[in-house]
């Protein structure tokens, strides 16, 4: 078969975002225990728990010290869960993008209508989050509105080259790797418990690599109405560029799993 | 009479069938070995965060009327959480697939193997996974300075018992599961256990209703009967926590094997 088309329309991405919608819809309850309330438990049990244990970080309580950070990395899950088994089951098992091949959404519309996809799943469950640490009071700036926004770029870089390694692979065995070497220690690694300044030096660049740490540092930045580590346009320039890098890669990717 | 009972109906060489059907099909998937041997990766990578890492925040925790490193405490927890999770992996997922898509257990079941036959195999599969995790993080746990050899001698027959009882729960829980949707239920339950079970803070750390609840829940027993040994504070006063990971582990195996009998033979 021919290849298929690079096309990027708006009617046709939204047409890709409106099928996730729809999708979504027979998804949803199990899906908002996951994203809504498992950071808020977490909150309770590390927060009050290990943090009456800790007192201040920084300056703050650490419950205040590490909403920011939770917060980022509920994005940065949510959105590397939304790119592994639902696109290569896209690509595999239900064959849902070499479906929409046969119309005239192009690899662009596909990428894209599934980042917008990806993104109003994000922003829903970052405002709610934001609603439910206000009320235990660890904002400390009115910054604090611009974390969505942060959250979404997060999202942005994690996502794009997420689907670009799902759209590569032949078995989802390999997202178990993934998930052991990439996104839990990304979590775990990436400021959001701890500050990366306690790791030892010749790992703390690692950390540094991570599109997690530098949404987590302009995340908490806001929230506490301090000064980011690196200024903000630098961390904000990672992210950006981490995101066009992962889109060129998911375009390539797609584009050559759907010559098949 | 117990002992007839089950003798009437387990041959162990058939077990072992069932067992060694899954180590035949660890060929089967590229990058499974990999897999298999990361898993142990997870465990460790808690470790050095939130242990080192927080630790270094939290420094010392009152436990038991003693001073403990924060690390000392938070190890023997992902322990027992290593146990559970391993076991799960195997039992749920693993187990769900083999018995809705691959047919496996009907094409076992029409062999002589018999359905309590195939849930005690697929445990003890997943108790021999499990224990090599468990094993390699007691090795790491000494070499950090965080068990003695002797504690750690002392709490592997404990996360044998963890791994064995969360594994039979897991096995019943898969013979009633819908879809996989029904997995985002279970790995959430799973997860809230992780947070509030005395893994990361001690559970006198919550409020006095919280605690009761907590301590209804299984991990709580798992993270208590592993650390003790761990810690050095073994006692008769485990034998609570023992007893209800024997319980959890009879009513899985059961309940898994007539869910197998009443669903898949006729």
């Amino acid at each position: 078969m021919a290849a298929p088309s690079f096309g990027l329309s708006a009617r046709s991405t939204l047409a890709v975002l409106e099928r996730g919608l729809t999708l979504y819809r027979r998804l949803w309850r199990a899906s908002v225990f996951g994203s809504f309330v498992l950071p808020v438990l977490f909150l309770v049990s590390i927060g009050i728990g290990v943090g009456g244990h800790i007192g201040q970080v920084g300056g703050v309580s650490y419950l205040a010290w590490i909403v920011p950070g939770v917060m980022a990395s509920t994005a940065f899950q949510m959105a590397v869960g939304e790119c592994t088994y639902p696109i290569l089951g896209d690509f595999k098992w239900t064959r849902g993008f070499h479906a929409m091949r046969a119309t005239p959404v192009g690899v662009g519309d596909m990428v894209c209508g599934h980042l917008l996809y990806i993104l109003i799943r994000v922003e829903i469950a970052v405002v709610v989050f934001l609603g439910v640490t206000a009320l235990f009071g660890t904002l400390h700036s009115p910054w604090a509105l611009v974390t969505p926004l942060v959250c979404a770029l997060v999202t942005l870089a994690v996502a794009a080259p997420t689907m670009a390694f799902a759209a590569s692979i032949d078995h989802d065995s390999y997202f178990a790797l993934l998930f052991r070497f990439v996104m839990i220690p990304a979590t775990l690694f990436s400021g959001v418990f701890f500050p990366v300044g306690q790791l030892p030096g010749p790992v703390r660049p690692l950390a540094y690599v991570s599109p997690l740490w530098h949404g987590v540092e302009l995340n908490r930045a806001a929230t506490l109405g301090a000064a980011p580590p690196w200024p903000a346009a630098a961390h904000l320039g990672y992210l950006l560029a981490f995101t066009a890098a992962g889109m060129a890669w998911a375009l390539h990717a797609f584009g050559r799993r759907l010559q098949d | 009479m117990v002992t007839t009972w089950i003798a009437a109906r387990i041959s162990p060489g058939r077990v072992g069938a069932v067992i060694g059907r899954n180590v035949g099909a660890l060929r089967s998937g590229p990058a499974y070995w990999l897999v298999l041997v990361s898993g142990f990766f997870e465990p460790l990578l808690y470790l050095l965060s939130i242990g080192v890492g927080v630790g270094a925040l939290v420094g010392e925790l009152p436990v038991g009327g003693r001073s403990l490193d924060y690390a000392t405490f938070v190890a023997p927890a992902m322990l027992a959480v290593s146990a559970m999770s391993g076991a799960l992996a195997e039992t749920t997922y693993n187990f769900f697939f083999k018995m809705k898509y691959s047919k496996t257990f009907e094409a076992v079941l029409a062999t002589p193997v018999r359905p309590l036959e195939v849930a005690l195999g697929e445990l003890g599969w997943a108790m021999v996974r499990g224990s090599v995790y468990t094993a390699l993080f007691l090795v790491v746990m000494v070499a950090l300075g965080l068990t003695s050899p002797l504690g750690a001698l002392a709490a592997f027959p404990a996360t044998v018992l963890v791994g064995l009882a969360f594994g039979a729960i897991g096995m019943a829980v898969s013979t009633l599961m819908r879809g996989w949707q029904d997995f985002d239920l279970m790995s959430t339950g799973q997860f809230a256990l992780f947070l509030f079970s005395g893994t990361f803070s001690p559970v006198t750390d919550y409020p006095a209703p919280l605690q009761v609840l907590v301590q209804l829940t299984p991990l709580y027993h798992a993270v208590e009967l592993v650390r003790a040994p761990a810690i050095g504070q073994a006692g008769w006063g485990l034998l609570p926590h023992i007893l209800y990971l024997l319980a959890m582990m009879a009513v899985g195996l059961l309940f898994a094997a007539r869910r197998l009998r009443r669903t898949l033979t006729v």
